[in-house]
């Protein structure tokens, strides 16, 4: 079994672990393990990849296997990884292992809850080591369908509604992308030869430029709709709330993320001779939903609410890199996307485990709380300051490389959109602050609140292992920046050939 | 035409000889030991299914009536594995009570219908064709009113029969002019002689497809499918469903890439209107409805759209995928009417209302209903996703994206109402949920072959890959 099958593996072979345990106790101690053991491969990944380039190997995916599935339709289950897919991989571990003991105390039908739960995030792992186009497609599918249970049983508030209306927006969304992929499919031979959905095949091959403008909003609008693209980010805000703790974490940190890594992996690297020519339109939609995420953010009363349109805007953002098309951006994009994705799970973790004890979600029933639950209080404040990019968190990293990227296109129109999207910094400092100060400053509000218990230990071990992620792509993130920036070369060298 | 010759109708042969048995098993039974009937019948029909995957040689016989190739004997053992599995599920309900003494009759006229269908697939000529067809549609009818303790199901057996006569007349009519103007009823002879500026061909090719519309539910001719599969037994509608659905597109398919391949350009611009309208009726209608055998039946239709999308690009990858996607529909709605069925029968809820709250006291049905309607909203990894992907691969490799687009559409509404029952089981409350209950050994055998087929099919790929070296295109 070749290492990167291993991490869909390792979720089956833990949800049937959890089939074999009955209760709350034998689930959660098959989960934990289960993603642990997971988070362990993440890292041993990442170690043997860097390895593996220390010692020259630069083919542009490495840990290549293939197998032959349906042969008529030249289909494989092919896998490999780039510096980008191992990123990727380490976010989502990390978030997995943190969102297990975010639901460490989930007492309705916690088996059930925890079986979706690693089935959803085994199809997220499928997707980021998958390259061929079909096996990638039905492991998006995957990551996304456990979702309308996740929410409608074990969600708050009009769960209902909020899983149906995410259910079919994504599901839309990924009907867009098999009209694309076919498109794409059944234009990979254009010299004769076999027709292919393998990605490193399709990029060395021409398609016409007539045809590539045709496919590529169907899979720019597909994949964007995961990635909170404007206008069609309306699943989002009612999702993530509605959601519970651990999806929330999921979802926003980690499924968003797929959206982006499409954008790059499948839009823009296949056909992108349109991503060039038609990126602009998209770039108005997108800078949209930077500033329009970061204003709806504050006008919340809701912290769920809050936090849903911060990552509609800080995803925006990530979609707004990629369409900069030059490298410092991209590579912005792809450390804004773990930044961001570190830093929502811990916000829907302090959330979840808030509203656990205050049983209110409104900012202006809470107060005080720093005197009374200041673990949770202080790592609070520190994961605001990561959101609205102080020096030293993963946020600030993220932000800068993409702003400074993003000027470093000269036409006025990519000038002027890069303006338009700074103003979200000063909005985001405007919605951090204030909820911190209404939440956790000032007096109590209510008197019940001065016997809150602090963190528990499984909530400590959830919300120290984001931090620690959080500070070391903060304090050093060389060693992520220039993982990815090796991997974004062909990428970018594809893509500025044609700019020019 | 010799002995050898003679044995290549080896499928209906050994049909009509299980008919043949269970009749004299019948008779020659006294009242206590009619119990012998059902275990006598499902043996015998599984022992056919082994015997139908043997190898079969091609060949024609009665001067060309009768064809046999690898394709159609394909298409047979599909057809075997669904009537197999509908009787293994229908054993429950026959033998209650309200059944008694009619056994055996449920057998035999079923098989009859199933030969009937046989025949028409195998039909080398127009004259065999209307033969098994009609062979498989009367007797339907009868089985459509076998439930004679409630008013719908003659009401339903009326409808069918009298909408069966009127499309099967004008099926004839058309089949009389392609005589008319070409001397023959032979498929071989007729084939070089149409035209596509006949005028009478064209008038008599749209009557032919008037008719088979009829058998397959597609819109407009739709109208008798909701009230029949609601008034029918429930193994009745099952078999309507999916082996008579599925026999009418066989040789809808083979007809039309060989008889009429000629008039292509006519006949893909007419399923591109039929599917895209039968599609959208058939998914905006089962959004309203509440009775799950009503609201199976509207999925059916829809699904009945997605399935005529596989002939629009006329190419061998079409009807491969066409056969492979009768195969998934077959286990995926069988599964969904298994379920339906077993709880109608022990608790008599029929409506999506009484399944409220069913997870916590049935969950393993509730799992198997869940994962019967995930595939046929083609979410993988069931093998719903593959079948519908491929019909989509197979639209689009002639270039059709636009009815693709559409089709993906439809497949997001139809997720809307096939994630209704879901929220039924698992996410609504109800003061009075189902009463946990064990079903026999045969309905859960039932359930579960459906549900390992489900899982296999797609995630095996030397099924679809056999159906496509048996396929051709024009």
């Amino acid at each position: 079994m070749d290492i990167l099958s291993l991490f869909v593996l390792v979720p089956f072979l833990t949800i049937i672990g959890i089939l074999c345990t009955k209760g709350l106790k034998g689930t959660r101690v098959v989960s934990a393990v289960g993603m642990g053991i997971q988070l362990i491969m993440a890292f041993h990944l990442l170690f043997k990849y860097l390895a593996e380039r220390r010692a020259g190997n630069i083919a542009e995916m490495v840990f290549v296997k293939s197998h032959l599935w349906y042969q008529s339709l030249n289909i494989h289950y092919t896998v490999g990884v780039d510096g980008i897919a191992v990123a990727m991989i380490m976010l989502t571990s990390i978030v997995v292992f943190a969102g297990v003991f975010a639901s460490w105390m989930t007492k309705e039908l916690p088996r059930e809850f925890f079986i979706s739960l690693i089935f959803l995030s085994s199809g997220v792992f499928g997707f980021f080591i998958s390259i061929d186009l079909f096996t990638m497609f039905l492991f998006y599918e995957i990551a996304v369908i456990p979702m309308y249970l996740l929410i409608g049983l074990w969600g708050t508030g009009p769960k209902e509604y909020s899983a149906m209306k995410l259910t079919l927006m994504l599901m839309g969304g990924s009907a867009l992308l098999v009209l694309g992929l076919l498109g794409i499919y059944f234009n990979s031979a254009p010299n004769g030869g076999q027709l292919t959905f393998n990605i490193l095949e399709i990029a060395k091959v021409h398609i016409p430029v007539a045809t590539q403008k045709f496919f590529f909003p169907f899979l720019f609008v597909g994949f964007g709709v995961l990635g909170a693209l404007f206008p069609f980010h309306t699943w989002s805000p009612d999702g993530h709330a509605s959601a519970p703790t651990a999806v929330s974490m999921l979802h926003a940190g980690v499924l968003m993320k797929l959206g982006g890594y499409g954008i790059l992996r499948v839009a823009m690297y296949l056909l992108p001779d349109a991503a060039v020519q038609m990126g602009w339109i998209f770039l108005i939609f997108t800078t949209t939903s930077v500033v329009y995420g970061a204003f709806g953010a504050i006008w919340q009363k809701d912290l769920k609410y809050i936090n849903a349109y911060s990552s509609v805007s800080h995803c925006g953002m990530v979609i707004f890199a990629l369409l900069m098309i030059n490298k410092t951006a991209m590579d912005g994009a792809i450390l804004q996307m773990i930044s961001h994705g570190l830093m929502t799970a811990l916000f829907f973790a302090l959330i979840g485990m808030i509203y656990g004890r205050t049983h209110t979600r409104n900012i202006h029933e809470m107060g005080g709380l720093m005197k009374v639950i200041p673990f949770l209080a202080v790592i609070y404040v520190i994961a605001g300051m990561a959101s609205l990019g102080l020096p030293g968190l993963s946020g600030f990293v993220a932000e800068m490389t993409i702003f400074v990227g993003s000027f470093q296109n000269v036409d006025t129109f990519h000038r002027v959109c890069t303006i338009i999207a700074t103003t979200a910094i000063v909005v985001t400092a405007v919605y951090i602050l204030r909820v911190v100060g209404l939440l956790l400053l000032g007096p109590i509000k209510n008197a019940h609140f001065e016997e809150l218990k602090d963190a528990t230990w499984y909530e400590k071990v959830s919300l120290l292992t984001l931090l620690i992620a959080i500070f070391a792509v903060g304090l050093a993130p060389f060693w992520l920046s220039n993982m990815i920036q090796d991997s974004l070369t062909p990428i970018v060298a594809k893509l500025s050939v044609i700019a020019q | 035409m010799n002995f050898e010759n003679f044995l290549l109708m080896r499928q209906e042969l050994v049909l009509i000889g299980i008919v043949l048995i269970v009749l004299i098993a019948e008779i020659f039974t006294d009242k206590d030991q009619k119990g012998i009937i059902t275990p006598l019948a499902i043996t015998l029909f599984a022992i056919h299914t082994i015997i139908g995957f043997l190898p079969l040689a091609e060949g024609s016989i009665f001067g060309g009536s009768y064809n046999t190739s690898a394709l159609i004997n394909t298409m047979k053992n599909v057809l075997n594995l669904g009537v197999l599995i509908i009787l293994i599920q229908s054993s429950f309900w026959l033998n209650q009570e309200n059944q008694k003494g009619k056994v055996s009759e449920f057998y035999i006229v079923l098989l009859s219908t199933l030969v009937g269908m046989f025949y028409m697939i195998s039909s080398g000529d127009f004259l065999m064709f209307y033969i098994g067809l009609e062979t498989a549609t009367i007797p339907l009818a009868a089985l459509t009113a076998f439930d004679r303790y409630k008013n719908k199901s003659a009401e339903a057996g009326i409808k069918l029969i009298l909408s069966s006569a009127l499309s099967s007349g004008i099926l004839l009519y058309g089949l009389s002019m392609i005589y008319g103007t070409t001397g023959s009823v032979y498929f071989k002879d007729i084939t070089p002689m149409i035209s596509q500026t006949n005028a009478l061909q064209i008038l008599a090719f749209i009557f032919y497809f008037a008719g088979m519309g009829f058998k397959m539910s597609l819109v407009p001719f739709h109208l008798w499918t909701a009230d029949v599969y609601e008034g029918a037994p429930i193994s009745i509608t099952s078999y309507l469903s999916v082996i008579s659905k599925g026999a009418a597109v066989f040789i809808f398919t083979i007809i039309l890439f060989t008889v009429f391949k000629v008039l292509l350009p006519m006949w893909q611009d007419i399923i591109w209107v039929i599917a895209v309208m039968t599609m959208t009726i058939g998914n905006l209608f089962a959004l309203r409805q509440k009775n799950m055998k009503r609201f199976l039946a509207f999925s059916s239709i829809a699904q009945a759209g997605f399935i005529v999308l596989g002939i629009l690009s006329g190419t061998a990858m079409g009807m491969a995928t066409v056969v492979y996607y009768i195969l998934v529909y077959i286990f995926s709605n069988l599964a969904a009417f298994g379920v339906v069925s077993v709880i109608s029968a022990t608790t008599g809820r029929e409506t999506m209302d009484e399944y409220n709250g069913m997870y916590a006291t049935n969950p393993k049905l509730s799992w198997a209903l869940t994962i019967a309607l995930f595939s046929l909203a083609g979410i993988p990894p069931v093998a719903g996703f593959f079948g519908k992907f491929f019909l989509f691969t197979a639209a689009a490799e002639k270039g059709f994206y636009w009815i693709v687009l559409i089709a993906l559409l439809n497949t997001i509404i139809s997720l809307y109402y096939y994630l209704m029952p879901v929220k039924a089981m698992f996410i609504n409350k109800s003061e009075t949920p189902m009463e946990a209950f064990k079903s026999d050994a045969m309905s859960k055998a039932g359930i579960i072959i459906c549900l390992v087929g489900m899982l296999v099919i797609g995630l095996a790929s030397p099924i679809y890959e056999s159906i496509l070296k048996v396929c051709f295109g024009i």
